[in-house]
């Protein structure tokens, strides 16, 4: 008996692609839970970027305004999170990772006949891994890109409004898009992260089990 | 070359297949051992009421699903012994399926459905395009080639289904209940459809089913009843109990 090449990565790209197109809003409501969490982790360490570049600025005005904000500035560098904006952010990843496996759990038991069929087409499941892997990388990227530009632009706001327009003049670009990029990563980690034992669950099915699923 | 009929490619063979199903504390023995032949180029239907285990049967001889004991040959290769790559080779090249439920992938038009098998296949996009045309002119869809299923009627999917199945010239069609979900018309449409493809392209059609418009096309029919062959019938000899074939 002959073997069956790999599907081309270009291939799964496409169809993987293909997919999320034409699922839309489904994919958006996968995604939404993302958005937020990385909105918010992005939000927390924007305002910290900017309260830093304000603070090693040293212009008396910012200090002051930093003063008048509440901040600690005797003695430090730089501006962190404080230990309960760091659990805050950790519990809306973890709360956001859990709702990524729930919406997967959902999206693929939806989609077991789909998946039988594929089989029974010729799919290995490494395929079917693959494209669901492939899909929730989108996703998580897309959503994260959303997730850091809503996030940045209530960080600025949100500085602006407790420290004043002093903000516009220092903002830290390099620290920004750090940050930014940062916030990118961790999303598409935790979007991958959410779909990995779904996508696992579904390759593993035998075709028939899958096809069996009343829909 | 000469025809030898004696000699026959027997492209399925099953030996002492048995298939039990765990139901709750009860094991249901679904299959109590087929052994059967079938050659290639022929047209089978494996006939049975419901709950007989002629699905069951069917899924064994497609290998979708691993027998309890007993052993099934495609080409006198046992597909037991297959790896993932060789399995998947197996259900992508050299066996169409075709199900009850039409099974089309619902976010894919016509056109992708067809040209899917063929992507797994490794066929170049542009060969993919131009052959999954084809086959749906073939099936009479070519104009409909840019709809998704949820767009067509139960016998344009399953029309589109027939078209995939064929879709890397398989040596074998496996059709579990292919009119099932169809009404009397367009049922024997594809009926007609899947006997063109056995006699014109000499495609074996193995189908499960409980139509009996699907006797008057099958060369032999093999009974199952409560998970045993019951009867093997040529075609002459259903001419005799049926008496209603042209």
């Amino acid at each position: 008996m002959e073997r069956l090449a790999a599907l081309p990565f270009s291939k799964s790209v496409e169809i993987a692609y293909k997919s999320i197109r034409v699922r839309f809003f489904r994919s958006l409501v996968t995604t939404a839970s993302l958005v937020l969490a990385v909105a918010f982790l992005c939000y927390v360490q924007v305002v910290n970027n900017i309260a830093t570049s304000l603070l090693q600025s040293g212009d008396p005005e910012a200090l002051r305004a930093l003063a008048r904000a509440g901040y600690d500035i005797n003695g430090v560098t730089t501006i962190g999170e404080s230990a309960q904006q760091q659990w805050l952010v950790a519990l809306s990843l973890l709360v956001c990772v859990v709702g990524i496996i729930n919406a997967q759990l959902m999206a693929v038991s939806e989609r077991f006949r789909e998946i039988g069929t594929m089989k029974c087409l010729g799919a290995l499941d490494r395929v079917i891994m693959l494209l669901f892997l492939l899909e929730a990388g989108m996703q998580g990227f897309a959503g994260s890109l959303l997730g850091v530009l809503v996030g940045t632009l209530a960080g600025v706001a949100g500085s602006a409004v407790s420290l004043g327009a002093i903000v516009f003049a220092g903002l830290p670009p390099a620290a920004l898009a750090l940050t930014g990029l940062q916030s990118v990563l961790v999303g598409c980690l935790l979007s991958l992260a959410g779909v990995l034992y779904p996508a696992i669950a579904a390759a593993r099915m035998e075709p028939v089990e899958a096809m069996r699923v009343e829909q | 070359m000469v025809e030898q009929p004696m000699q026959e490619h027997i492209i399925v063979r099953t030996t002492n297949v048995t298939k039990s199903f765990q139901l709750g504390k009860h094991e249901l023995l679904v299959l109590k051992g087929i052994s059967l032949k079938i050659a290639a180029g022929r047209y089978i239907s494996i006939m049975g009421p419901s709950g007989s285990g002629k699905s069951t049967l069917f899924n064994m001889i497609g290998g979708l699903d691993k027998p309890t004991s007993g052993k099934v040959f495609i080409d006198e290769v046992d597909i037991a012994q297959l790896d993932a790559y060789e399995l998947a080779w197996l259900r992508c090249r050299k066996i169409g399926y075709i199900f009850q439920t039409f099974n089309l992938i619902p976010v894919m038009t016509a056109l992708e459905n067809v040209t899917l098998p063929m992507i797994f296949a490794g066929t170049g996009n542009d060969e993919a395009m131009e052959r999954g045309m084809e086959l749906l002119r073939l099936v009479g869809l070519d104009q409909r080639h840019s709809h998704r299923p949820s767009e067509l009627s139960g016998g344009q999917q399953q029309r589109v289904a027939v078209a995939r199945a064929l879709a890397n010239n398989p040596a074998i069609i496996l059709a579990d209940e292919p009119t099932g979900n169809l009404d009397l018309k367009t049922g024997e449409e594809i009926i007609g459809l899947l006997k063109q493809m056995s006699s014109e392209r000499g495609v074996t059609i193995i189908s499960a089913t409980h139509d009996f418009k699907m006797l008057n096309v099958s060369d032999e029919v093999i009974w199952i009843r409560d998970g045993l062959i019951d009867k093997i019938e040529q075609r002459d000899e259903l001419n005799i109990s049926m008496g209603t074939i042209e």
